[in-house]
């Protein structure tokens, strides 16, 4: 198969054999194919016949390029093959995520589900979650505006200040170390602070903001640290040689040239901590009424809405047709697709902002 | 307006790491010192311990004195802010504020200073800095375009223009033509001609012609060997060097037999 005759000197072989392009198009043809057949035949379920055709693309395509195409070929095509697999194999569950939370949960979303909140709501009466959606909006704001002054000041020491110092080394490993805490510590540790504060009783959202920017805190240094570390020392030192003070080199410098970034990294890292729901589970506790104080009283956030409506979904209504699931489930995956709705337009802010923040040439 | 300096038995470290030793010269006011010398020898350390942009990289010090206008610039009274802003900087590679327009790149020395002025003097400001740096005609149209939008030697004219803007006392250039093509490399050194009548400008280059070209006195700097800090082997008026050189090591040099 391989080719014996050297070629002869002064001869320069650049054309070599190629499959055709439409060559892993028919062998992911013939894969599903064959694997059909035999799922038909043994009566397999729809599992196999994917992993299996999967198995045959990958292993086909790459033994057809190898009789044809060589050797270096057939390794190209079997790590292509191999990509694009495991990219098609992360893509199914998001897929399959969006389309359940939206098959089940539309049919809940009208304007009263998101004007009404639960309070007096008994059975299948209209309920809603605009309690929840004002406390998740009001605990992650809070959250934010503590996390990012802190997160951003933290990274400014760290790149700019801190250099090489044994400080900004401890800083990087407690927050490397921040990063890793499990959301519930953080709850507990914001109840245990405001237990031993205010009492035993307390339950307040602005406890839910505390613990939440315990874990919004690193993703913000991190991401601005990586952004500060892009601005090339060039900017900085252009700006000293003029006569700038180091203060004014990075507001007026270093922080508009990477803000887009920054500010990108921020939205994401609101976008990461909105869907939390242990350290609020803990601290700001569940109410079915409408709290506008951050400072008082309990305060329900989405992710807490749908624990609470899937685990204690009522009572099903007694006439209602056998099979019926209880109202929470419907309102559950409702509150789930708002939520779902509110982290996709952080990202897509998150997109735009980027976008018009960003470094423009010409 | 322009100053000279003194420079006596100067050691430049980097850390525990000496960079260049032992360097004595007196740079002349409005005249252009050239440095020559192999890669490595200690041109720029030298050139950025003159306005004190040697110490932003962390664990780099100075020893001996550099003095500007009867003043010693490493005293532990004198504000290394306020001598950059006496003594100017242009880089090896052009480095605009890529969130600026021309104009304000222009007038950032200014504006970074939050120094309040005028439309009318800012405007007058870029003028002139911008004709001083030969740039104008070419983008008198565009000043509010970014800076980066700009060719190669059009942005490193428009770092000058942003240099001399603040009205330095003396300005460093690090290899100012070494990413220009011939083209912007002669408008940058018939710049520095016209500047030289108000300026003091110290210039480091690899370019041997350019040296002879644009420099009143030129300093050798070189290594004894690797490893070894770099010294200055020769500092004498540009005629001199390049016609006939006190130092055996600088004629070779010059003439290209070694480094």
């Amino acid at each position: 198969m391989t080719t014996v005759d050297a070629p002869p000197r002064g001869s320069l072989p650049l054309a070599a054999a190629r499959l055709p392009v439409w060559a892993p198009g028919l062998v992911a043809a013939v894969a599903f194919g064959a694997s059909g057949l035999l799922a038909l035949l043994a009566g397999w379920g729809i599992t196999a016949f994917v992993v299996l055709a999967a198995f045959l693309f990958v292993a086909g395509l790459p033994l057809w390029s190898a009789v044809v195409e060589g050797r270096r070929g057939a390794m190209d095509r079997l790590m292509t093959s191999a990509v694009w697999t495991a990219f098609v194999a992360a893509l199914i569950p998001l897929v399959w995520l969006i389309w359940t939370v939206l098959s089940e949960g539309l049919s809940t979303i009208n304007s009263a589900f998101l004007t009404y909140d639960m309070r007096n709501v008994v059975g299948d009466d209209q309920g809603g979650i605009y309690h929840a959606i004002i406390g998740t909006l009001l605990v992650t704001a809070a959250a934010a505006i503590i996390s990012v002054p802190v997160g951003l000041f933290c990274a400014i020491y760290l790149v700019e200040y801190g250099k090489g110092k044994q400080l900004a080394r401890w800083i990087t490993f407690l927050v490397d170390v921040m990063t890793g805490i499990p959301s519930i510590v953080a709850g507990l540790f914001a109840l245990a602070l405001f237990v031993l504060l205010f009492g035993p009783e307390i339950r307040l959202g602005f406890g839910g903001s505390v613990a939440l920017s315990l874990l919004m805190i690193p993703i913000v240094v991190r991401s601005t640290e990586e952004m500060l570390r892009l601005v090339p020392d060039d900017l900085r030192e252009a700006s000293y040689a003029l006569g700038v003070p180091k203060w004014r080199t990075i507001s007026k410098v270093v922080l508009p040239t990477c803000i887009g970034g920054i500010i990108t990294g921020i939205t994401l890292a609101t976008a990461r901590i909105i869907g939390e729901t242990a350290p609020l589970l803990v601290i700001a506790g569940k109410t079915d009424s409408v709290n506008f104080n951050l400072f008082g009283e309990r305060m329900t956030t989405l992710p807490v809405y749908i624990y609470y409506s899937f685990t204690q979904p009522g009572t099903v209504p007694f006439d209602a047709p056998p099979g019926t699931d209880p109202p929470g489930i419907a309102r559950a995956w409702g509150a789930a697709l708002v939520l779902i709705v509110i982290v996709m337009a952080l990202n897509l802010i998150a997109r735009i902002i980027g976008r018009i923040f960003a470094v423009k040439k010409g | 307006m322009a100053k000279s300096i003194d420079v006596s038995d100067l050691d430049i470290y980097y850390g525990d790491f000496k960079a260049v030793e032992g360097v004595n010269m007196t740079i002349k006011a409005r005249s252009v010192t050239a440095f020559i010398g192999p890669s490595g020898c200690g041109k720029s350390t030298f050139l950025r311990s003159l306005n004190r942009m040697h110490e932003v990289i962390p664990g780099a010090r100075v020893e001996g004195k550099i003095m500007v206008d009867g003043q010693s610039l490493y005293d532990s009274a004198i504000d290394p802010v306020a001598v950059r802003r006496q003594i100017g900087m242009v880089f090896q590679r052009p480095n605009p504020f890529p969130t600026m327009s021309i104009y304000d790149n222009v007038l950032a020395g200014n504006r970074l200073n939050s120094k309040r002025m005028k439309k009318a003097t800012a405007d007058a400001i870029v003028e002139k800095s911008l004709r001083g740096a030969n740039l104008w005609t070419e983008v008198k149209d565009r000043l509010n375009k970014p800076g980066m939008g700009l060719s190669g030697g059009q942005q490193q004219r428009l770092c000058i223009a942003r240099a001399i803007a603040v009205e330095p006392q003396v300005l460093l250039m690090d290899e100012p033509c070494s990413a220009l093509d011939p083209i912007s490399t002669s408008a940058v050194e018939d710049l520095i001609h016209e500047l030289k009548a108000d300026y003091t400008i110290v210039i480091v280059t690899h370019n041997m012609q350019q040296a002879a070209r644009v420099s009143d006195d030129t300093g050798f700097f070189n290594l004894k060997a690797a490893g070894q800090p770099g010294h200055l082997v020769e500092f004498n008026s540009t005629k001199k060097m390049f016609s006939n050189p006190d130092n055996d090591a600088t004629e070779a040099y010059i003439s290209g037999r070694f480094g």
